[in-house]
């Protein structure tokens, strides 16, 4: 799934949580202390308040100019950004609503997004309503984004290793030993899928399925070698020479060889990047796993499905001190949906790794789809909610 | 006994073709305040130098339904298209579909039109009529009615493309009738009678409801939404555009089966299954990057209104502002050689899948002058690089071609037999 925040090469700097949206909805004050409009022109910023009691702070702002513009509240320093809504193309209208203490800011309107912005000067009183500053929110963004980097990384390092190995078999004609490493190889794949995909033509080498290859493009990658392996159900199929198999084989680990050189060089998370992650794999189950469409030929869909939640779940947990300062509840929501899903997948469990897709009965995957979209629609919450302020 | 042929409607305010004479069956109110409420005449024409249901302002529900030829004769094929042409005449014009009517024949026998319109008006209802490569050489190469030479080389199957997971029982089909109206239970109606007339010469291989209109084929209509909640189709062929018609729309002279298709032209369906659930769970922002309009008012988000020129140049954080792989950006035809198409699709909603998931989407129907170089590039540039891929699932697919309108005394097709 769709995971345009993923990776971000640029140093850590999450320094400025907001929510922002496109939003129409009709400028009205109100006579609401906090809510302020803001009309950006190709050389005006007209911001309709210059003080504001402490609290959660509503800029509308409207683009009145023809450039695309950005609005910014920045900290009295003019350098910190408290808050900012980026892309607000001509005659369209943005919010920015970010939690403000006491003190003294500056706003900038940024038409044509070149320069300091057209700058004023904007008072934050004191009021009854409290924000918290958390010192240590920094601190935890820190670890959650390396700790996230480190089980990428381990999880390519072992993928690696595992695609070596299996490659080997699969040359040497090991039909069996290759059948039986599949499933757990690709595994750490599926544990950091948006990661890989992130890197553009990667995902559609290595992980296509047959029924999206394109008539005249080539089919390559993990599944390919699925179909090889598992050629029951493929009527009329001709299998692979040794020679064939070796040039799909080399194929696949050189492609391996990229992912894990990418993942170890100069690779940044960001905060929302990890939670979209998370969600990301949610989906990818939604979409392939649960409906038994992503191992076609092999039917060990269950155990991709397992690694997509564990690749969510682990997301979650690095985030987790962030986001029960945000939300408890909702940290909490998330970490019993975790459990309930993975209770189900515990109940497909066998000695050889999982249940096959094919020898699922429908009310079981009925069962694991609920509990796919009881955790996945919280779960599309948790970007939002890590980024606001309020 | 038989009584004389009565106009299953009461009233018709106005409108091309008239048959019948009013008769007993007092029209429902809501009916004729939803006629006052639009503009346009009550009824279309059925004859004229273009089939109907093409360049007609988009009714709001659809009945289509493909069918497979089951005879050999060619002879009985004609026969069916001249009765199915009989009858289409009567009831878009508000009548029933048989010559006697659902109430007035010999009550020994089953009435010649099933009743269910009985009191209700014209709707507009156009029907459409296409036909399928396989009518011209089936599956197993069978020329069963001495017309495959006559098969004009874009009438060909549609490839594979991406992210097609066709199913058999919804795709392709000798004949198709596209059935339009406002009021669903005439769309049904219309399918339902020229199946019925059709037992024996044709079998049903699918048909299709579609409840909402997604594209608006003339500029006196809005924009509607499709079940992404966004307006699509805003740079769509309009019938206003005469020049542009001739260009892109209407099969030309010199065009392949010219002889007998000329001012006729394609009709390419696609059933699009949304993952709805999934789109559901996606923020605001990025299904308004998905898409590249804003979810409101429709605008690029290069800024404007709706019907504002996207700017795609304009650069954003990031990268463009309206993002490449955009919706709006893969299918505009500044992207695609400047070419466009009428599309003139509906929504759907075929109940629940058996997962509880929401079995919907858009019954895409687009018209085109040549399927091989305005239809097959757009879908293949989409599959390739539309974000909205991740939410698509193409569960059925056809094309036919569409003769051109129908003269007096004819049927459709007519020219293709002679």
């Amino acid at each position: 799934m769709r995971n345009r925040k993923l990776a971000v090469l640029v140093p850590i700097l999450v320094a400025a949580p907001l929510l922002a949206s496109c939003t129409e909805n009709a400028k009205s004050d109100d006579g609401d202390p906090r809510s302020i409009q803001v009309i950006s022109t190709d050389d005006g910023c007209e911001v309709s308040k210059v003080e504001a009691p402490a609290g959660t702070l509503t800029f509308d702002v409207t683009n009145a100019g023809k450039q695309v513009t950005e609005f910014y509240l920045l900290a009295e320093d003019g350098l910190r950004i408290v808050g900012e809504v980026e892309n607000i193309g001509a005659n369209l209208d943005s919010r920015l609503t970010v939690a403000v203490p006491e003190g003294h800011y500056i706003t900038a309107c940024k038409p044509g997004m070149k320069g300091d912005g057209i700058r004023a000067d904007f008072a934050v009183s004191a009021s009854d309503e409290k924000v918290e500053v958390s010192g240590d929110e920094q601190a935890m963004i820190d670890t959650a984004t390396t700790n996230y980097l480190a089980y990428v990384q381990d999880q390519t390092d072992q993928l690696l290793t595992k695609t070596t190995e299996f490659v080997d078999l699969y040359k040497a004609g090991k039909d069996d030993e290759a059948r039986a490493l599949y499933a757990d190889a690709r595994m750490h794949w599926e544990r950091i899928e948006p990661v890989a995909e992130s890197f553009g033509t990667l995902d559609p080498k290595m992980d296509l399925r047959e029924a999206d290859v394109a008539e005249g493009d080539e089919w390559t990658g993990w599944h390919r070698i699925e179909k090889d392996l598992w050629p029951a159900e493929a009527k009329g199929y001709r299998a692979m020479t040794p020679q064939q198999r070796a040039v799909y084989a080399d194929d696949l680990l050189k492609n391996t060889k990229i992912l894990d050189k990418k993942v170890d060089g100069d690779l940044r998370f960001t905060i929302d990047g990890i939670a979209n992650g998370a969600s990301g794999l949610l989906e990818e189950v939604a979409a392939g796993k649960v409906t038994g469409e992503e191992e076609f030929w092999s039917h060990t869909d269950l155990w991709d499905f397992q690694a997509n939640v564990d690749g969510a779940r682990v997301a979650f947990e690095g985030v987790k001190p962030v986001l029960e300062t945000k939300d408890a509840a909702l940290a909490k929501t998330l970490t019993d949906r975790f459990a309930d899903l993975q209770k189900l997948l515990d109940a497909q469990k066998t000695a050889d790794g999982f249940t096959y897709y094919d020898e699922l009965t429908q009310p079981e995957i009925k069962a694991l789809k609920d509990a796919v979209d009881a955790l996945a629609e919280p779960l599309s919450k948790l970007t939002g909610t890590l980024l606001s302020r309020s | 006994m038989r009584q004389p042929a009565v106009s299953r409607r009461a009233l018709l305010t106005g409108g091309a073709a008239v048959v019948g004479v009013a008769g007993g069956f007092a029209a429902a109110s809501a009916l004729e305040s939803d006629d006052a409420a639009t503009t346009g005449p009550a009824a279309y024409a059925f004859r004229g130098a273009h089939q109907a249901g093409i360049v007609t302002p988009a009714q709001d529900r659809l009945h289509f339904a493909a069918f497979d030829v089951t005879t050999d004769s060619r002879d009985e094929l004609i026969a069916l298209l001249t009765a199915w042409t009989e009858a289409a005449e009567r009831m878009t014009a508000g009548g029933s579909a048989g010559p006697i009517g659902p109430t007035q024949g010999d009550a020994d026998l089953p009435p010649d039109d099933t009743g269910e319109a009985i009191g209700l008006p014209a709707s507009r209802l156009t029907i459409t009529f296409g036909l399928g490569p396989t009518l011209f050489r089936d599956a197993a190469g069978k020329d069963r009615f001495g017309i495959a030479d006559r098969r004009p080389a874009p009438l060909e199957p549609l490839p594979h493309f991406p992210a097609d997971a066709l199913d058999p029982e919804r795709t392709g089909g000798d004949l198709c009738i596209q059935a339009c109206a406002d009021d669903p239970q005439v769309a049904v109606h219309a399918i339902r009678n020229l199946a019925r007339i059709g037992f024996g010469t044709v079998s049903v291989r699918w048909s299709q409801l579609g409840f909402g209109r997604t594209s608006s084929t003339s500029t006196s209509q809005e924009t509607p939404r499709n079940l992404f909640g966004f307006k699509d189709g805003t740079a769509n062929l309009k019938a206003e555009e005469e020049a542009a018609l001739t260009d892109h729309l209407w099969v030309g002279e010199r065009d392949p089966g010219a002889d007998w298709l000329a001012g006729g032209s394609y009709l390419v369906a696609r059933r699009i299954n949304m993952r709805i659930e999934t789109w559901d769970r996606q923020s605001l922002s990025d299904q308004q990057d998905f898409i590249g309009r804003t979810k409101e008012s429709g605008a690029p988000l290069s800024g404007g209104e709706e019907f504002s020129d996207p700017d795609f140049a304009m650069p954003g954080r990031g990268g463009p502002i309206i993002p490449t792989d955009a919706h709006v950006r893969v299918v505009h035809p500044d992207q695609n050689d400047g070419v466009r198409i009428l599309r003139r699709g509906y929504n759907f909603v075929d109940g629940s899948d058996d997962l509880g998931g929401l079995n919907a989407g858009l019954f895409f129907i687009a018209f085109v002058r040549d399927p091989a170089e305005q239809f097959i590039p757009m879908q293949t540039r989409m599959a390739k690089s539309d974000a909205l891929m991740e939410y698509l699932k193409f569960t059925g697919s056809a094309l036919f071609a569409v003769p051109p309108g129908i003269g007096p005394g004819e049927y459709v097709g007519q020219a293709l037999f002679t």
